[in-house]
């Protein structure tokens, strides 16, 4: 009885996990062969990488790579940057104000950027960072999540460290950057994978202030190239989005417990 | 009070603010004065060459109440809300109680409950074009084997919302369930050794024990998904555009229609601030789970 149930668990899980990276499957089977053979999901057809080679070819793929590569790296940042610097105030500085600033900032974590992007458009056309990677990135640089995660990693930072390199004669800034930050470097790293994923994901807005390959992320990108309007077929359609979920994807299924452990930092708060 | 405490007391002051100061500019630029331009812009009527804006109160929003589509939206994101919260929850529970027990392959399963987290929701939907699409689409290969006619599930009103909700749910399930394995994890052993004494089904041990264990995980991924509910369109980008006849048409993709195809702003800002009384609402739920879970530790 015991093991015919833990046989049933087994089973049940399995087959779950194979429906759950099914679409995964077929778009990689629909990518390495063509489109009447995946189709037809002929099992014995040849295998080919002429997808991969049309799909490269039929979009700016690599500025695309690049741009988002860019795009994450300056959110990271400019997150990095701001967020080191009001979390550190926010834990360990007494000055008048700060109890209201800080639920000024707490407000910020339900007002979702994605719901403002008409203002935010405004926004950034004012600014004159419309199409550019750096109008993309801004909204997202002073993340209120950011703030109370580096906030809470200080805050565990024991006192008797701030005193003795103090006493040292660390200045403040000295004393955040040589005891503070590298005491956070867990939370670093969470934070890091965290916003690389979601930024390497991100569509709405991105679609809403690029307008040309020039700053264009890949995710941009993939839409236009899948749109229905451009005709291209499913094979070649799944061959672009391996391609473009490739790099993120391959970095999970090696650092698959540094990712999970993040996401749930980052979750649990 | 000796001069020294004062000048101290000072400097932090000073600090505190210079080094708040780059993150309080980004702020405003962009999340308090949009809210408040939002806002704003939705009490003045949509200008034009002829007619420019003006003060129209509170008309932009009867306009709403008064236009059949954002009904249907409504009541779109209400069916989008209420099933991808529950279901996903229930399967995300499920899957980390396979998960964390023990079962072969193991480490294979966990990875492909999670793996969907990590891919864009662009090309989530790109995946999934493949098993929608009439004739060709592998549901329809599938159905075909037995006899079924082809269906167009993003194509007629009556699939399409829930070809996005699979979708959605698809996404979101493995998120969550690092959650919950999580907090299974934290469930001492004894407890279930303690059930298997006293002789309790497993069924019994999970209803009675784990369930209401779980519960403050439960609450906290509850909160995520109805925000994700809201924030979660991006792939209907790709299979429906909101269609057809707006039946999967979610709010924020119609205020993104509104704001950006159809140029009505003022509507697009006035739909934008009842989302985010519907967030402050969720927030002020989530205020009140986090005081909570402070009285349990």
């Amino acid at each position: 009885m015991k093991s015919l149930t833990k046989f049933m668990d087994s089973f049940g899980a399995i087959l779950l996990a194979i429906i759950w990276i099914s679409p995964l499957l077929f778009a990689f089977w629909a990518a390495t062969h063509s489109t009447s053979d995946a189709v037809n999901l002929n099992l014995f057809s040849p295998w080919t990488l002429e997808n991969f080679r049309v799909a490269w070819a039929g979009a700016p793929w690599l500025k695309y790579f690049i741009n988002t590569f860019l795009l994450v790296t300056v959110i990271l940042i400019g997150q990095f940057f701001l967020t080191t610097l009001a979390g550190f105030a926010f834990a360990q500085l007494r000055f008048p104000g700060k109890d209201f600033v800080f639920i000024l900032v707490l407000m910020q974590l339900f007002i979702l950027p994605e719901v403002l992007i008409v203002e935010n458009y405004a926004m950034i056309s004012r600014l004159g960072l419309f199409d550019t990677i750096l109008g993309v990135g801004m909204p997202y640089m002073a993340s209120a999540f950011g703030i109370f995660l580096m906030r809470q990693a200080f805050k565990g930072v024991p006192i008797d460290l701030h005193e003795a390199a103090r006493i040292e004669g660390c200045g403040l800034l000295g004393i955040l950057w040589r005891v503070y930050v590298p005491l956070a470097k867990p939370t670093y790293l969470a934070y890091a994978l965290v916003s690389v994923s979601t930024h390497w994901n991100n569509f709405l807005w991105p679609l809403i202030v690029t307008n040309s390959p020039e700053t264009r992320p890949l995710t941009v990108g993939l839409s236009i190239f899948g749109a229905p309007e451009n005709g291209v077929d499913i094979s070649i359609i799944s061959a672009a989005t391996l391609m473009s979920v490739a790099p993120l994807l391959i970095a999970f299924l090696i650092f698959q417990r540094q990712f999970v452990q993040a996401f749930l930092r980052a979750g649990i708060k | 009070m000796s001069a020294h405490a004062n000048l101290e007391r000072r400097r932090q002051a000073i600090y505190g603010w210079l080094l708040l100061s780059p993150a309080a500019v980004l702020l405003t630029l962009f999340a308090f004065y949009p809210s408040i331009a939002t806002l704003w812009s939705s009490l003045f009527s949509r200008g034009t060459r002829r007619k420019p804006s003006e003060f129209v109160g509170t008309e932009n929003y009867a306009d709403l109440f008064a236009d059949p589509t954002f009904w249907i939206v409504v009541k779109n994101n209400l069916l989008y809300a209420g099933i991808t919260i529950p279901v996903s929850i229930f399967i995300a529970l499920s899957m980390a109680l396979w998960a964390n027990s023990k079962i072969s392959a193991r480490g294979f399963v966990r990875t492909a409950y999670f793996t969907p987290t990590v891919l864009p929701m662009i090309a989530a939907a790109n995946l999934w074009l493949f098993f929608y699409t009439p004739g060709l689409g592998v549901l329809d290969q599938i159905g075909s084997l037995f006899g079924l006619p082809s269906v167009n599930w993003l194509g007629q009103p009556e699939t399409a919302l829930w070809a996005i909700i699979i979708v959605t749910i698809w996404k979101e399930a493995g998120f969550f369930m690092i959650f919950y394995l999580a907090a299974l994890q934290t469930i001492p052993a004894d407890l279930k050794e303690a059930a298997d004494i006293e002789g309790a089904s497993r069924w019994t041990y999970t209803r009675r024990i784990v369930l209401p264990l779980l519960m403050p995980t439960t609450l906290f991924i509850a909160v995520n998904a109805m925000i994700n509910s809201v924030k979660l369109i991006d792939h209907l980008f790709i299979l429906t555009k909101g269609g057809p006849s707006d039946a999967s048409k979610l709010i924020l993709y119609y205020i993104y229609e509104m704001a950006f195809a159809f140029f009505d702003a003022p509507s697009a800002a006035a739909m934008t601030i009842m989302v985010i009384a519907v967030l402050g609402v969720v927030a002020a739920v989530q205020f009140l789970y986090l005081d909570k879970r402070t009285h349990y530790q």
